[in-house]
């Protein structure tokens, strides 16, 4: 990373995280939008932000245990 | 024929909300579990947390406001039944967690072999074991917000409802808790090449 580049890229890598979360004012969303448009370098590296969240939601999700859902609805309250 | 008392209409009617309810609250238990996994320390514990909170939710349904979020009604349970049975793992350490910044882990992993590569497929040098191991060393105030928001897909509003806490104090425990997470991923590439 050259020096140019060094303030705008770390400026954009503290917006990455709002960026993604869709929470950005609309004037800082712009600024961030006009900055990745130029910099492949901070490009590649919200799409892999991107990638990971998906990559570690899907890692991470785990099915329910077998027999879990009928210890569940044993659970109910009979009707009288 | 002689028309029911009201009552007898009443406690039919009761009944039937309750069946509803019941009915409702389990066709959500996938997404409780998925939830309850990684706020608990393990597997087992997170089912018996799952069977508890069913439990306390048939008892109390009467509670619970018809047509407000169901899922986070449940989870609320269960966070303080977690908390109140110190179900937590107490990793909360003495100094403050590591973070590193957003970047980071990209660097790190794409370093391993200095070829230009697709992002899909950097991420992929992360074993599921390290990304189930790395979530878990997270502290839990950090872990907890990762958990509703990322993988539960809980709105910052409901998660503050669920935890308790300010949106505020969610939406800074989330930035936090995802550098951390990603500092815990890049030590397990280190440990992991080592």
């Amino acid at each position: 990373m050259n020096d140019v580049h060094q303030d705008p890229c770390a400026h954009c890598e503290e917006m990455m995280q709002p960026y993604l979360d869709h929470i950005l004012t609309e004037a800082e969303r712009v600024e961030a939008e006009h900055h990745l448009d130029s910099c492949e370098w901070c490009r590649r590296r919200y799409r892999f932000e991107e990638s990971l969240r998906v990559y570690v939601r899907q890692a991470v999700s785990e099915a329910m245990p077998v027999g879990l859902k009928e210890k569940l609805a044993a659970l109910r309250i009979p009707l009288d | 024929m002689a028309e029911a008392p009201p009552d007898a209409n009443r406690i039919a009617a009761e009944a039937r909300d309750r069946v509803r309810f019941e009915e409702e609250a389990l066709a959500l238990s996938d997404q409780v579990f998925r939830v309850a996994r990684h706020l608990a320390g393990s597997r087992d514990e997170a089912e018996d947390l799952v069977q508890e909170t069913y439990a306390r939710a048939f008892r109390s349904w009467r509670s619970f406001t018809p047509g407000t979020n169901l899922r986070a009604w449940l989870l609320r349970i269960l966070t303080n039944l977690n908390i109140d049975r110190g179900r937590r793992s107490q990793r909360a350490p003495a100094t403050t967690p590591l973070e590193a910044n957003d970047y980071y882990l990209y660097d790190k992993l794409s370093q391993a072999d200095g070829a230009a590569t697709d992002e899909e497929k950097v991420v992929e040098r992360l074993s599921q074991d390290d990304i189930v191991s790395a979530l878990s060393a997270v502290p839990h105030d950090f872990r907890d917000v990762i958990v509703l928001v990322d993988i539960g897909d809980f709105s910052y509003q409901d998660a503050a409802n669920i935890l308790d806490i300010p949106i505020g104090t969610v939406m800074s425990r989330l930035h936090r808790g995802r550098r951390i997470l990603k500092r815990e991923l890049a030590d397990s590439m280190v440990e992991d090449v080592s």
